[in-house]
């Protein structure tokens, strides 16, 4: 696509030059063109796939008749997307009907002590993984990738009657209707995907950087703690970003494990919700649109650690 | 002690929680599930060893094994190619150096981090039959309303295209991989006088394949165990269209206090998508390429 290209060289000086600057700003044209078309085509599949989203927020602030109006029509339709007068109190109103503080605050123990466990105890395996010799390695290591495939269902119910024959801290005297089974899993290692994540990127650190420091002293531990943590940071907050936000979204393990309204996830707490006030649309949607807008603004402000620390890793298998 | 102990010591000290995890949390119920799955139990009473009885039930007696099993294969051996397909069609222009590209990326992104919950709630009112906002969208384009999740011929597919709606996950592994192509590849390609399609045929996809394989693979078995979705929006209705396997395990485990049974359906489960990552990797040798490593 080089303009000089454009011009034989047969042509006078000038000839050339003339067809040079044409062919440069007809390529300049068709350069901004495509680039116009391609912004359009991006612009008109963000708000196909927004448009789900901008709907819940749109009925949450709607009233009842209005949710159940039926858009006929364009014009309609975006009016529709558009809440002329936004009922806010409906927010309020879902949030004051159930004890949804008492589930969110549930919803983020759980999601801060799972995300802890998981940063510390994942870091370490992937740690001894990426950096150090022992026996055993290699099998390990293999048994900790083919855990990925590995249904959660398959332990699922072993590990529910596991959490309810052990003598624990609950009333019933087991570990059912707590937090716990929803963390405790969370401070053994975090999980294969969690290992080999942080594995990946470590191993992209400068060995060099270890080998100088144990030349002046420093023990496998300090290495670990002082040297590759702190330079791991777009890992650890991809690593934050998935944990919180499936610790946030887990519904099948609170279903299992929580019984009693008081000790429910924000999850367990809507799905009930939504059984009571199945056609209350405008509150279901309020009440949705409060537990999706945490993990938006988590997302939003780590975005940009999110794809570094993923490229990074060298995930993709390259 | 040498310095080749210290670091094995360091190196067990370091990896001992996640041992211990996946002695407790994984291995031991392995073990247990599997010799459940050989018994009778409804939690309370005592375990009753009953042989292959629990096998032969799955296949003989429990009809909705076999729809369970149907549907949830529908759902995969569909949605699976067609959320690959789509999420690489998403990422093809995410990986462009295109002004502001970093916004789009987070907007495509943003439906898969929507809540499991909120996300099914939200869909059943998408798929409302008199005010949905599917509906809606047919309406504008004068195409009679749908059933959707509410029809017996139409939930299936709904799912699916629900499904669609939150492929970014795969999307970013994708944008990742084709981030990892190396651009004098396309130069030399277009070079040669390949235009955008060969080039993407004869570099990209080769390229990029072993992502294509990991998405494939890692798509199929969470597909196998769609359960949240169902389970909240459906209840596997209507006509059992929507019983899939895992809302089947649950019921039978959680609902019908079958310890045992459920326990035989997980192993069914577990040796189902063995068998399909197996085929798989079979078949990767045929179409997956790998770059000759130079370490």
């Amino acid at each position: 696509m080089m303009p000089g290209r454009a011009a034989p060289a047969t042509r006078t000086d000038a000839g050339t030059r003339d067809a040079t600057r044409i062919y440069s700003s007809l390529t300049r044209m068709r350069s901004i063109s495509s680039r116009v078309l391609a912004y359009a085509a991006m612009i008109a599949v963000s708000l196909v796939l927004i448009l789900p989203l901008l709907w819940l927020f749109a009925a949450s602030l709607k009233t009842p008749q209005l949710v159940g109006a039926t858009p006929r029509g364009i014009d309609e339709f975006f009016a529709a997307l558009v809440p002329t007068d936004p009922h806010f109190e409906n927010y309020v109103e879902a949030l004051t009907k159930r004890p949804f503080g008492l589930w969110a605050r549930n919803t983020s123990i759980v999601v801060a002590a799972a995300t802890v466990g998981t940063l510390l105890t994942g870091s370490m395996a992937a740690y001894a993984f990426a950096r150090l010799r022992f026996r055993g390695k290699r099998i390990l290591f293999t048994t900790t990738l083919s855990t990925l495939m590995l249904p959660f269902i398959v332990t699922m119910v072993p590990q529910f009657l596991m959490f309810s024959k052990v003598p624990g801290p609950s009333s019933a005297g087991n570990w059912t209707d707590t937090l716990w089974p929803l963390i405790l899993p969370h401070w053994f290692g975090g999980g294969a995907f969690f290992i080999f994540l942080m594995r990946q990127f470590f191993m992209t650190i400068p060995v060099e950087l270890d080998e100088a420091a144990r030349m002046d002293g420093a023990g496998f531990f300090r290495c670990y703690w002082q040297i590759t943590l702190p330079l791991s940071g777009p890992v650890l907050a991809t690593v934050t970003i998935f944990s919180f936000i499936s610790n946030w979204n887990e519904f099948l393990a609170p279903l299992i494990y929580l019984a009693s309204r008081q000790n429910q996830t924000l999850a367990l707490g809507l799905q009930s919700f939504r059984g009571e006030f199945s056609t209350d649309y405008h509150l279901l949607m309020a009440a949705s649109a409060t537990m999706t807008v945490p993990v938006l603004l988590v997302f939003f402000f780590m975005q940009r650690y999110f794809l570094k620390g993923f490229v990074m890793s060298g995930i993709a298998g390259r | 002690m040498s310095l080749r102990q210290r670091e094995e010591i360091a190196a067990y000290l370091l990896v001992a929680p996640w041992i211990l995890g996946l002695l407790l949390f994984t291995a031991f119920p392995m073990a247990a599930s599997l010799a459940l799955s050989f018994s009778e139990w409804n939690f309370l009473g005592d375990i009753k060893f009953v042989g292959l009885d629990n096998y032969r039930a799955m296949f003989s007696r429990d009809r909705d094994f076999v729809v369970s099993l149907g549907n949830t294969a529908y759902y995969t051996f569909i949605g699976v190619p067609l959320h690959t397909a789509f999420a690489l069609l998403l990422a093809l222009p995410l990986s462009s150096k295109l002004k502001g590209i970093r916004y789009f990326r987070t907007a495509w992104y943003v439906p898969s981090v929507t809540p499991a919950v909120a996300s099914a709630i939200l869909w059943i009112l998408i798929y409302h039959p008199d005010f949905g906002l599917a509906n809606t969208l047919l309406g504008i384009v004068k195409i009679p309303p749908q059933g959707w999740i509410f029809d017996s011929t139409m939930a299936k597919p709904a799912f699916i295209i629900m499904s669609m709606w939150s492929v970014g996950g795969q999307m970013i592994i994708f944008l990742a991989g084709l981030q990892g192509v190396p651009q004098e590849l396309y130069d030399a390609a277009s070079i040669d006088g390949a235009g955008r399609l060969r080039q993407f045929r004869h570099v990209t996809l080769p390229l990029i394949s072993p992502i294509t394989f990991f998405n494939l693979v890692i798509g199929l078995i969470g597909s196998f165990q769609i359960f949240t979705a169902a389970y909240i929006m459906t209840n596997g209705g209507p006509a059992n269209q929507t019983l899939f396997y895992v809302l089947h395990l649950y019921r039978n485990a959680f609902e019908y206090l079958k310890f045992g049974y459920a326990s035989t359906l997980a192993w069914g489960l577990f040796v189902i998508i063995l068998f399909f990552t197996g085929i798989q990797f079979l078949g990767a040798k045929r179409w997956v390429y790998y770059e000759v490593k130079v370490d």
